[in-house]
């Protein structure tokens, strides 16, 4: 499809193929970089774009296929020789010693050169592409984009011609994407080729000259960037026509299930979380949490669960739970399904299989002192089969499956225990529209079946069409609860930026039903009766 | 009795010293060597193997040969059990804990088997010949006595100890080999051979550690003590000694002399043997405690090494 038959090939592969343990991560694979373009590779999560880029770093080995660079045969079998190509990598887990400084991180890539000459060469790059870096500062001392950028130097520093970036902006905010991008371009003008592994459409707009898609491991196509749009890349990346629509489950919404009133948490730090929250959640509604992250949905989650002290009155059907211990709380059918940003920190044990992970929940209705392996491993199977899950087996380990695998068996095995309120934070991070679309249905199913659902999540357009109301966080407080029919994107974005407080606006209190379960002199009894603290 | 309480004590410390030197330059490579007491072990066969070849191919030999081939073998003995520790961990992936412990239960019980049955006569004359350095004695008074009257592997520790030091501070390569050790991936990804420097300094590290039983037999016991020589548990509490020195080679100068001070300590003071036996507790305890007082208000830099323990594969996800 590419009219680049003229131009030089900076890098190209044939036939690529790699599997690890039986499941293909690509398979003969045929892509090209041309020297001086930016090529975007497009694909979902799990589609075998890091592997392949990998292969180039030196990191693994392809099984079959072949690799040639500047048009000559290479062998690569370890991230130096791979370096003697002028290939550098920057790593979507950046690679960098955290105790180290900067200066001691770029100085691992060097044996013989002085370390002036090392930084005389570093002071170059960052004056020709105007970093800002300090040498001095520890890695672990470092924001997000300082890392990337001195990784990004790190690979300069050794005469790299072809830069490959992995999820560059996954961690970045839009005015620091913005920033890259433009040293990007100036890299790409100065001769040397650039590929940039991502599934966001818009920056594959923005940034690429052309597109290539993987799709399940294998090549599908590849495109000028000028001469496509969004629509078509979707098609192909996903393989099927995707409707972008979320449908919002119309239901009668039943009593409140969960009422918080006055909910007070502290961070680690010690600084405030929560202030003062109120609110509810009704069976059969979705509550979508809006805010910036930082602003307390961890802290909240936590508390709610039982897993972080708070003060606070919290009902469950009417009754008071405060003070209940986590398991006391998933008795009552409360569950949160939690999805922390490196998505194995909480609710799978990265190392156990995923039958092993199914019994973590239930192990305690077993009899006597053994477990019931068959029962999990047919709970295992079942969660496969439902959602697609692509694994070896029922008892590869989790820590071997793909993010958005990983996040299906834990959604999955949290629904497959009937909640009736389920809490889920962040369910789609990292996920590609696919799988978004199969745990925003999964969770409309819960929905249908009456369960109370709070979805704590970070894409505005997503909460707008799928939750039926929206509760705003800035900084721990209430901002106010908005029907999602009646407001605006960028009412929420003011309310979330704290430039806009309904509460003061309309002189309303938020977040306490009208039909609560508990009369206004039982919440009082309820909230005099003692101080309470549940003590943890 | 000030002056041989020193004395005594830096004598013992150095077995610390040698023993916690080896393990910091293995760990600080990222590898949790519980193997130390058995190579300490294996160094004091090999070193006492080594100076009874000397007698059999000198006659009367001297300080030179004698102190040459007794850290040429203990180092190589040491080296032979660094090298099945570094194979199955490094290339064959075995987690290091239970390896570790295999080769303590075999380096002691293999000087056990061959000690029983090496009857060498020529031990403590030769302790006498390797423990003749400046031998000042007596002529300058108590200065003389603690700083200048001991065998030469006494200071070959604490020079060594600096050393390391030093390299692992200052030099490219003890950079990276603490990348290494704390991020492997980081140091694969650059072009550091992990498997290179993981070899290299556990052989390095387990035959350091092997002089601090030749050490304990040959200097500091006077060639008497072989086979039912307390090393194992030396080597456990080198061991405790990493924790306590924070992966600092210097700090294992000062950490050392302490240990070797509470291990002395109680045989001057008049006490039953119920009380003696608590005194051996004080080395782990200090240990318990610095741990505490690190993990609560220490920074960054006094943490153990960010990969200690786990090996590294290239190919893992």
């Amino acid at each position: 499809m590419t009219e680049n038959v003229n131009r030089e090939k900076a890098i190209e592969l044939v036939n690529i193929t790699k599997h690890f343990k039986g499941v293909y991560a690509n398979k003969n694979i045929n892509i090209s970089l041309y020297k001086g373009e930016i090529l975007a590779i497009l694909g979902e999560n799990g589609s075998g774009k890091t592997t392949l880029m990998n292969m180039l770093a030196g990191i693994y080995q392809p099984e079959e296929g072949e690799i040639y660079v500047n048009g000559n045969l290479a062998s690569i079998s370890s991230p130096n020789d791979s370096f003697n190509y002028g290939i550098g990598m920057v790593h979507q887990h950046y690679k960098l010693v955290d105790i180290f400084t900067a200066e001691e991180n770029i100085l691992l890539g060097f044996r013989k050169e002085s370390k002036s000459e090392v930084i005389a060469r570093v002071n170059d790059i960052v004056n020709k592409y105007g970093f800002k870096i300090n040498l001095k500062k520890k890695i672990h001392n470092m924001s997000i984009s300082e890392k990337q950028t001195i990784e990004i130097v790190k690979v300069l520093v050794r005469n790299v011609n072809i830069l490959i970036l992995d999820e560059p902006t996954a961690v970045l905010t839009p005015q620091e994407t913005d920033v890259l991008f433009d040293v990007l371009r100036k890299m790409r003008n100065d001769g040397k080729s650039i590929i940039i592994i991502t599934h966001k459409l818009n920056e594959v707009m923005a940034i690429s000259d052309r597109v290539a898609i993987l799709r399940k491991g294998e090549y599908i196509t590849s495109f000028e960037t000028a001469k496509t749009n969004e629509r078509e890349l979707t098609d192909y990346m996903v393989g099927k026509k995707v409707d972008l629509k979320l449908e919002r489950l119309k239901i009668l919404a039943s009593p409140p299930v969960l009422e918080i009133r006055q909910l007070n948490i502290m961070k680690d730090d010690g600084t405030v979380a929560i202030e003062n929250l109120d609110f509810f959640l009704r069976g059969g509604q979705i509550l979508g949490v809006a805010g910036i992250a930082g602003c307390g949905q961890k802290e909240m989650c936590e508390a709610l669960v039982g897993l972080r002290p708070y003060k606070g009155y919290i009902t469950h059907n009417g009754k008071s739970i405060v003070g209940y211990s986590p398991e006391q709380i998933r008795n009552l059918g409360i569950y949160m399904s939690f999805i922390p940003e490196d998505r194995l920190g909480i609710g799978l044990a990265p190392s156990l299989s995923i039958t092993d992970n199914m019994m973590l929940k239930d192990y305690k209705d077993n009899k006597g002192i053994f477990v019931d392996r068959e029962k999990a491993r047919a709970k295992a199977e079942n969660l496969i089969e439902r959602y697609n899950v692509v694994t070896p087996s029922t008892e590869t380990p989790v820590k071997n499956l793909s993010g958005g695998n990983v996040q299906k068996i834990l959604v999955g095995r949290e629904i497959g225990l009937n909640p009736n309120v389920l809490i889920t934070a962040y369910p789609v991070r990292g996920l590609d529209i696919n799988s978004s679309y199969m745990i925003y249905d999964i969770l409309n199913q819960e929905k249908a079946k009456n369960t109370a659902i709070l979805f704590i999540g970070e894409d505005l357009d997503v909460l707008m069409t799928f939750c039926d109301k929206i509760m705003v966080l800035c900084h721990g407080k209430n901002m106010g609860v908005v029907h999602t029919k009646n407001t605006t994107k960028e009412e929420i974005g003011l309310m979330m930026t704290g430039s806009k407080d309904l509460s003061i606006e309309l002189g309303k209190t938020y977040g306490i039903a009208s039909d609560s379960l508990l009369s206004e002199e039982e919440w009082n009894v309820l909230m005099g009766k003692e101080v309470i603290d549940n003590g943890k | 009795m000030l002056v041989s309480l020193i004395t005594n004590s830096v004598a013992m410390a150095i077995v610390f010293l040698f023993g916690c030197l080896g393990e910091t330059i293995t760990e600080r490579v990222g590898n949790l060597n519980l193997g130390i007491p058995g190579i300490m072990c294996l160094g004091a066969l090999g070193g006492v193997i080594g100076v009874d070849l000397t007698y059999i191919i000198f006659n009367n030999p001297g300080w030179f040969a004698l102190m040459f081939d007794a850290i040429f073998f203990s180092a190589l003995f040491a080296c032979i059990g660094g090298a099945i520790y570094a194979f199955l961990t490094v290339s064959l992936q075995a987690n290091q804990n239970v390896t570790g412990l295999v080769l303590t239960t075999f380096g002691v019980g293999l000087m056990k088997f061959i000690g029983t049955n090496l009857n060498s006569p020529n031990l403590s004359a030769a302790s006498k010949i390797m423990k003749s350095l400046f031998n000042v004695g007596d002529k300058l008074g108590w200065f003389g006595r603690i700083f200048l009257n001991y065998g030469f592997l006494v200071y070959f520790a604490i020079i060594l100890a600096i050393f390391a030091s030093i390299f692992i501070k200052r030099t490219r390569i003890g950079l990276f080999l603490r990348a290494v050790g704390e991020s492997p991936k980081t140091a694969d990804a650059q072009g550091i051979s992990i498997t290179k420097y993981k070899y290299t300094f556990i052989l390095i590290g387990s035959a350091i550690a092997g002089l601090g039983g030749m050490y304990y037999v040959m200097d500091y016991s006077g060639g008497t003590t072989f086979t039912d020589g307390p090393i194992e548990a030396f080597g456990w509490l080198a061991v405790a000694l990493v924790i306590f020195s924070v992966w600092k080679p210097t700090m294992g100068i000062l950490g050392a002399f302490c240990f070797g001070l509470l291990y002395i300590l109680p045989m001057y003071i008049n006490i039953n043997p119920i009380q003696l036996k608590f005194f051996d507790i004080f080395p782990y305890l200090t240990t318990v405690i610095v741990l505490i007082f690190t993990s609560i208000f220490g920074g960054k830099s006094i943490q153990p090494p960010g990969s200690l323990g786990v090996n590294y594969y290239r190919e893992d996800r």
